[in-house]
């Protein structure tokens, strides 16, 4: 009976019907021409092949995908290094300060990357205030090439990804009580011993979670390869936006981009079971 | 000493996040025409801004879809968020998956299934795809924004509301809603600034017909430095800002009161 009001199967059925529409259709699409071939007039034509994911194994391609992933992966690794030890001291703050200086990562978060890309741009380029600052110091006599190259995307990638990894470094710093490092030392661990006993083993989902949140968003910016890099350092959501704006090769794109969501469903995965294994600890506990 | 250091990390870290953006606003304000030399204070290319009827519609357009998507993504959102905190129902575990996926999967994914959705169904690119696109990756944070809330909120008052006869709807509508609607502002704000920060999944659906100032930008900034995109740039970073900190300033001051 309260089942069948009105305004609940209303409620239903539009989530749903949105759900369905929207997303999990949409996906399917891609996924059935990903086996289709490309047709010039009709973008596709209904007959099934594997060309799209053989040609996905073409030196070039395979180059520019290896490529992609090692800038994503020098990306999460600085932003990890710089990160981690910053949401340490941040999560160490006054509780008055605490919102604030928060707030202050979360805006860069929230605003146009774009524009910060494009600010970046503006900061690193031949003429750009970077440059301006080390020759005024004297640490170089000619002004540097740093724009159109692989460190200028890892830089921008770097920079609008940074406050990806510091926000879950920052909620597991949170969570760390003070008195289970006090312990170990009480128990004669030296700070390095402390450190890798304790801190790291319980910050380890928060390191996963933020260098997932960096790696995945990375290989897809196409618009900061484009911006920074030039066109010798392409991301992977390069090659997937030049085959469906451009090339027109919609059965290849599709196959590339299945490629990408098949790397991410592979990593959340690795991630759900790392931090399934660290709780299994505490769940023993708790049954103890 | 140790002290110094920490604070000085902390800072270098700050001037690092906000230098781009802060040598971003000051060029806006340049009076040179060389984008690289400083020539004094000016409000000379948020003039020309202004006169630029081209750039004056697609910021209106931007607006109009930003407004348009947050709105519907925030009645879609909230109902969703009820549905997911109420009922009882079969797939919902499907349906929570659903949204992970669309949180989760890279912005360009998402844009390329939209895209093949919009040429087979057969609709026109331009508004009505743009709309479509930016209330389903809006869709989530809201869902997000308003179940917290939701958890927060003692359901004996929703029971009251059923013993005294209300129907489900008159119940969400006059006890349930006015309690939420901090977060349903702030899921507001939040699908705003989405709408108004993308580019990834604009870029796709987009038609000839309606252009927006994100993918203005884009194909501006793509061909060099102008000092006209500075001011752009931060016409745009300030709206977001505004937004963003309304909905922080929602979040916290009205935060639910658990009794």
């Amino acid at each position: 009976m309260r089942g069948r009001e009105p305004f609940r199967i209303a409620v239903l059925l539009l989530i749903w019907g949105w759900i369905v529409l929207f997303v999990l259709l949409p996906n399917l699409l891609v996924v059935a021409t990903s086996f289709l071939t490309r047709d010039d007039s009709r973008f596709i034509s209904w007959q099934l092949t594997l060309d799209n994911y053989l040609r996905l194994v073409d030196p070039d391609y395979l180059g520019v995908f290896g490529h992609s992933f090692y800038m994503a992966l020098v990306t999460t690794l600085l932003c990890l290094l710089v990160g981690y030890p910053f949401a340490y001291l941040l999560s160490r703050l006054r509780p008055s300060l605490k919102p604030y200086l928060l707030f202050l990562v979360i805006v860069p978060f929230w605003t146009n990357s774009l524009v910060r890309t494009y600010a970046m741009k503006l900061l690193i380029s031949v003429n750009g205030l970077l440059n301006k600052l080390l020759l005024t110091l004297g640490w170089i006599d000619t002004p540097l090439r740093m724009l159109y190259s692989e460190g200028a995307v890892i830089a921008g990638l770097f920079y609008i990804l940074l406050p990806f990894m510091i926000l879950p470094l920052y909620a597991v710093f949170e969570q760390l009580r003070p008195e289970l490092l006090e312990a170990s030392r009480d128990l004669g661990a030296g700070r390095w011993r402390s450190f890798t006993r304790v801190v790291l083993p319980l910050t380890l989902p928060g390191i996963i979670a933020g260098s997932l949140l960096v790696l995945l968003p990375a290989v897809g910016m196409f618009y900061v390869a484009d911006v920074l890099g030039g066109a010798k350092n392409l991301l992977i959501g390069n090659v997937i936006k030049s085959q469906f704006l451009d090339a027109r090769d919609w059965p290849f794109g599709a196959a590339a981009s299945l490629l990408l969501t098949v790397a991410m469903a592979v990593l959340l995965y690795a991630y759900y079971l790392s931090v399934n294994m660290i709780r299994r600890p505490d769940n023993d506990a708790e049954l103890a | 000493m140790l002290n110094w250091l920490k604070y000085g990390y902390l800072s270098l870290v700050y001037l690092l996040l906000y230098l781009p953006i802060g040598v971003l606003l000051l060029y806006s304000f340049n009076a040179s025409k060389n984008p690289y030399r400083w020539g004094g204070f000016s409000w000379h290319w948020y003039e020309r801004l202004w006169q630029n009827t081209a750039l004056i519609d697609a910021a209106a357009n931007t607006l109009l879809l930003a407004i348009s998507a947050a709105t519907l993504s925030t009645l879609i959102g909230t109902l969703t968020a009820i549905a997911l905190q109420r009922y009882r129902f079969r797939g919902k575990r499907f349906l929570n998956g659903m949204l992970f996926v669309v949180m989760m999967s890279p912005d360009i994914v998402l844009a390329i299934s939209l895209l093949a959705l919009f040429i087979l169904v057969g609709v026109q690119l331009g508004f009505l795809s743009l709309l479509l696109a930016h209330v389903t990756f809006c869709l989530p944070f809201v869902v997000i924004t308003v179940y917290a809330r939701l958890s927060g909120f003692t359901p004996q008052i929703l029971e009251a509301a059923r013993d005294l006869g209300a129907s489900e709807f008159r119940m969400v509508r006059t006890v349930l809603l006015p309690v939420i609607s901090p977060a349903l502002l702030a899921g507001w704000l939040l699908g705003f600034t989405l709408s108004l920060d993308d580019v990834v999944v604009s870029m796709f659906v987009t038609g000839p017909t309606f252009e927006i100032l994100p993918l203005r930008i884009y194909s501006m900034v793509r061909l060099g430095i102008k000092p006209e995109v500075n001011a752009l740039a931060s016409v745009l970073l300030l709206l977001s800002l505004a937004a963003l900190v309304g909905s922080q300033y929602l979040l916290t001051r009205n935060a639910p009161h658990t009794p």
